[in-house]
């Protein structure tokens, strides 16, 4: 409770830091309305429905075959004896595809402790280094595995892009990990990893939100989650209400959308949308 | 110098492409001089551009010591070495977790949901012409039918499925334009390291023969 307290504090002083350095008269930017009007819609959708799973209500999600083969690629590993390896992107901690990769991560590491199976999970930042540790010990205490815990199961392998590949890549050949996961940002990595992690025999199962990147990711891999099905992965889960209710907030969000890119089509088709389209000027 | 150089340059290029055949000793070796070189490198590139230059110079030269709070929490960072205080280090990984998420809310609703909304919103139909009415429609529908392929809340079944299904077209044809580009850098990569091998590397080979 006090961390949280102190975090909270720590970013409502710099928020007033930040405003107050501008121009005082300036705090309030009327052009980004449109942004406070959709943050506060996603806000209240996202809070009721949080409110419902929490109540118990029956929030229903289609099933996503990456997912549901996370859990049986690494009883494949156990049963095989190999180690899982699982890759959390190679960005920083203050990219929000990093953040899901830690969190599916989670839920990967319960996986592993309640089978007793090795993982490895190879970092290259010493932020996500730190919060990839934290998970996953705090996911074998929840398992009650805390002594099966590793410290060394997370390893910060090099700040470089390419021999953080060069070395995760001689991790597949030498100890031939039976699972590969790669949940987070990559970028020209992705194919070197995925088909070095083809060639070593392993299954894998990748997620990023990187267009670029997922054609690799889909030729090389068992199971692909694409864009926001990443996202997605850590509330299918934990299904934990809090992660169900921002899932559902988003799915909410994505109606409206539609419905506003209609009327907004029709308007334009009409030639009376100036105004309509005015409300979504970014500044 | 120079000579020398394009040897250890050659060496390493050729000592990674071995994997190509296998695992093998050289590229072992490669792999961890690779790996210690860029890690002892970071150390040095984060105390001179970001210790230095971005803390310690604005904070004593210029007085900014609102950077004590960055500071502090970059020194609790190292309190994971005693477990006793090991959860003051947690207070830093969450502010930069609840930022990121909080900064991210409102810079891809400014950066990318609202213009690509604007952008979507086009007349279908009117003065623009056939062509630029068969692209609006294009655009139209492949932005609805892709935004339907992401909605979890519903089975794709009956019509929805049969929308999700154009969306997962739409995906799958973007992929392949991402997919040919990123080949075409990949291959340009791999003719400049081709180039130095044989223009430099080879080249070199008459100086020292």
């Amino acid at each position: 409770m006090s961390t949280r307290l102190i975090t909270v504090l720590l970013i409502l002083l710099f928020s007033f830091d930040r405003a107050f350095a501008q121009n005082p008269d300036d705090i309030f930017r009327t052009d980004r309305l449109n942004a406070l009007v959709f943050v506060v819609i996603f806000s209240v959708a996202i809070l009721l429905y949080t409110r419902w799973a929490k109540q118990g209500k029956p929030l229903f999600l289609r099933k996503i075959a990456g997912l549901q083969a996370v859990e049986e690629a690494v009883g494949r590993a156990t049963e095989m004896g190999r180690p899982v390896l699982y890759v959390p992107g190679i960005d920083e901690l203050d990219q929000i595809e990093t953040i899901a990769g830690v969190s599916i991560l989670g839920r990967v590491a319960k996986i592993t402790a309640q089978y007793d199976t090795p993982l490895m999970v190879p970092v290259r930042y010493p932020l996500v280094y730190a919060a990839a540790q934290e998970v996953v010990e705090q996911s074998y205490v929840e398992m009650g595995k805390a002594d099966a815990f590793d410290r060394d199961a997370v390893r910060y392998v090099a700040g470089e892009q390419f021999a953080f590949t060069a070395n995760v890549n001689g991790y597949m050949m030498r100890e031939r990990p039976a699972t590969n996961i790669y949940m987070g940002a990559f970028f020209a990595e992705s194919l070197l990893l995925a088909e070095t992690g083809n060639a070593a025999g392993s299954i894998q199962i990748a997620g990023t939100a990187k267009p670029e990147q997922l054609p690799f990711f889909i030729a090389a891999c068992d199971y692909t989650l694409m864009g926001e099905e990443l996202y997605a992965a850590s509330a299918y889960l934990s299904h934990e209400p809090l992660m169900l209710g921002g899932l559902k907030g988003q799915d909410f969000i994505k109606i409206i959308i539609v419905i506003l890119i209609v009327i907004g089509v029709i308007l334009a088709s009409f030639n009376v949308s100036d105004r309509f389209l005015g409300l979504f000027e970014a500044v | 110098m120079e000579l020398l150089q394009i040897w250890v340059m050659a060496f390493f290029t050729l000592a990674l492409f071995s994997f190509l055949y296998k695992d093998n000793p050289v590229y072992k070796l490669a792999e961890h001089i690779f790996a210690g070189l860029t890690a002892g490198y970071q150390v040095g590139l984060i105390w001179d551009t970001i210790i230095l230059q971005k803390l310690w110079d604005p904070m004593i030269g210029a007085g900014q010591w609102q950077l004590l709070v960055p500071g502090v929490l970059g020194v609790f960072m190292f309190a994971r070495f005693w477990p006793r205080i090991s959860w003051l280090s947690r207070i830093s990984l969450a502010f930069v977790m609840g930022t990121t998420a909080g900064v991210f809310l409102v810079t891809e609703l400014h950066g990318r949901v609202l213009p690509q909304m604007q952008w979507t919103m086009l007349a279908l139909g009117g003065e623009n012409g056939f062509a630029a009415t068969i692209l609006a429609i294009i655009v139209v529908i492949g932005v609805i039918s892709t935004l339907i392929y992401f909605y979890f809340s519903k089975e794709h079944t009956g019509i929805f499925g049969g929308a999700a299904k154009v969306g997962i077209w739409f995906i799958m044809i973007s992929f392949g334009a991402h997919f040919g580009y990123t080949v075409m850098g990949r291959v340009s990569l791999l003719i400049g390291r081709v180039q130095f091998l044989v223009e430099d590397w080879i080249g070199s080979f008459s100086t020292i023969f």
